[in-house]
């Protein structure tokens, strides 16, 4: 699976949104409503998935799927 | 100062006997068990105790919960929306015309949200501080069920939890029952919930050598007033109840289920776990409830026992009942649908409150299962094994917590 897919159905299993629904443009705030808890709570599951460390300053800037699979592929590097 | 008089207008329940009032109601009139092996827990090597009164088959309504939330929240909260949706329906409250200032929620629970604790306590020491979830706070503070309902229905009145053990939801409603005689709200949800059958709690309470370890029976297990009775067995579930102001429910039409007209507290200053072997808190608790209702003791017909099947509670009880009410002990009828149900800690006395007007309402009092051999030191009328014809007038509740903490409440049929 693509490193899109796989954040696209972690995202769709937490939200319970449809995974049709969420494309690499999706906005965490203004598309899927999610609050700062629930970003907490995101951003756990992604550490957890991914292997990778995401500190709580860089979470500010990832707005979108689309700025978590650029992170997450940067991160690999 | 002029009371107001307290209406029973809604009733819901949710516990190992069935997820609705009815399925509930009909199973303790048929003298089922709600006992059974646990079926939450994939591995309870080492347990001392592997049985209990579960909720089965639970899912709660996306009405009441968004589905992504209902991973987070514990399930004490989820029992009270599913309990209370039931009641609040059944009462007509909603289309009242109460301001929403005026409609306030009390409920009971004793340990809050404990399995949500130690999911959180094991991913605090295996994976660390940063895995502990955003949510566990909110998720496990006890007053997030009223919280949460109030957010649901936009209820502005008094909003918070009582925790006093076993009797959290009976102080709840004799409290709720409060606010409606003086006058500061007009209508309350009440009773409780609880939650908290895990591997934690059952080794604290099996460990207090408080707990039944029939494993081999676990629909017989819980026996009030029986010669083999070892311990009380865990439950879990909500009991919860919609009262108002008796004048304004008649004048909006409502249906009056049955009316709260006693409420007593106390404690028995002896332990913090065994009850006082003549029952002296019980006495002074049940006695002013009898006072506050204004009625004669021989006017109770029914008393929905405490009756936990621990060995020293059904007798420290039974003396109580027999020093209030004299003579008269030995033609009410005492039961505990604990037998039944198990206990259901901060949630029993909602629960059995509910057993409590259904008994007043329908004139059928629910049974004391596996009564088989009677303790001689138990000797009064404990509805052994099948439901009883009664029609009470008047029904008492009982609840007691550890700490040493007592309630009892009266209920008038209507």
């Amino acid at each position: 699976m693509e490193l899109q897919d796989k954040v696209i159905k972690l995202v769709s299993e937490a939200t319970k949104m449809d995974a049709a629904n969420i494309s690499m443009n999706t906005s965490f705030v203004d598309d899927l409503n999610l609050d700062s808890l629930d970003m907490v709570e995101l951003m756990m599951k992604m550490e957890d998935e991914f292997g990778v460390e995401i500190p709580e300053d860089e979470t500010e800037n990832l707005k979108s799927i689309g700025d978590v699979v650029t992170y997450l592929k940067a991160k690999s590097h | 100062m002029k009371l107001n008089r307290v209406a029973v207008t809604g009733i819901g329940a949710i516990c190992g006997l069935g997820n609705s009032l009815n399925e509930v109601w009909a199973n303790a009139l048929e003298g089922k068990s709600g006992i059974t092996r646990l079926e939450r827990h994939p591995n309870m090597e080492n347990w001392a105790v592997t049985f209990g009164g579960e909720v089965k088959n639970f899912k709660l309504d996306p009405k009441l919960m968004d589905p992504k939330d209902q991973d987070r929240f514990d399930l004490f909260n989820q029992y009270a929306l599913h309990a209370g949706e039931e009641a609040i329906q059944m009462s007509g409250i909603l289309e009242a015309k109460y301001a929403p200032e005026k409609i306030g929620i009390l409920l009971g629970t004793g340990l809050g949200g404990f399995p949500h604790i130690e999911m959180n306590h094991q991913a605090f020491l295996e994976k660390g501080p940063r895995r502990v979830s955003p949510f566990f706070i909110p998720s496990v503070i006890p007053n997030m069920a009223p919280g949460l309902m109030s957010i649901h229905y936009g209820f502005k009145g008094i909003n918070f939890s009582i925790a006093s053990a076993c009797a959290s939801s009976a102080h709840a409603l004799g409290v709720a029952a409060s606010e409606i005689m003086m006058g500061r709200q007009d209508a309350m949800i009440t009773g409780g919930t609880e939650a908290v059958i895990t591997g934690y709690t059952i080794a604290g309470f099996a460990n207090m050598k408080a707990l039944s370890k029939r494993n081999e029976e676990p629909h017989r297990a819980s026996r009030p007033y029986d010669v083999d009775r070892d311990g009380f067995v865990m439950g879990e579930g909500a009991g919860i109840i919609v009262i108002e102001n008796w004048d304004k429910a008649v004048a909006r039409g409502a249906k009056i289920l049955a009316e709260v007209v006693g409420f007593g507290a106390s404690a028995d200053a002896h332990h913090f776990t065994a009850p006082h072997p003549e029952g002296l808190g019980a006495l002074t608790c049940m006695n002013q409830a009898i006072e506050l209702s204004n009625i004669r003791k021989e006017d109770i017909g029914y008393v929905n026992a405490h009756g936990t099947s621990t060995p020293l509670g059904d007798v420290a009880e039974t003396q109580a009942i027999k020093k209030v009410f004299g003579d008269h002990a030995y033609k009410l009828a005492v039961s505990s649908t604990k037998s039944m149900t198990g206990h259901l800690l901060g949630a029993a006395g909602g629960l059995e409150s509910i057993f409590c007007i259904k008994a007043l309402q329908t004139g059928i009092l629910p049974p004391t299962i596996n009564l088989d051999n009677q303790d001689p030191m138990c000797d009064l009328n404990y509805v052994a094994n099948k439901a009883q014809k009664k029609d009470p007038q008047y029904a008492l509740n009982n609840s007691f917590g550890f700490g040493g903490t007592n309630s009892s409440t009266i209920f008038k049929k209507v």
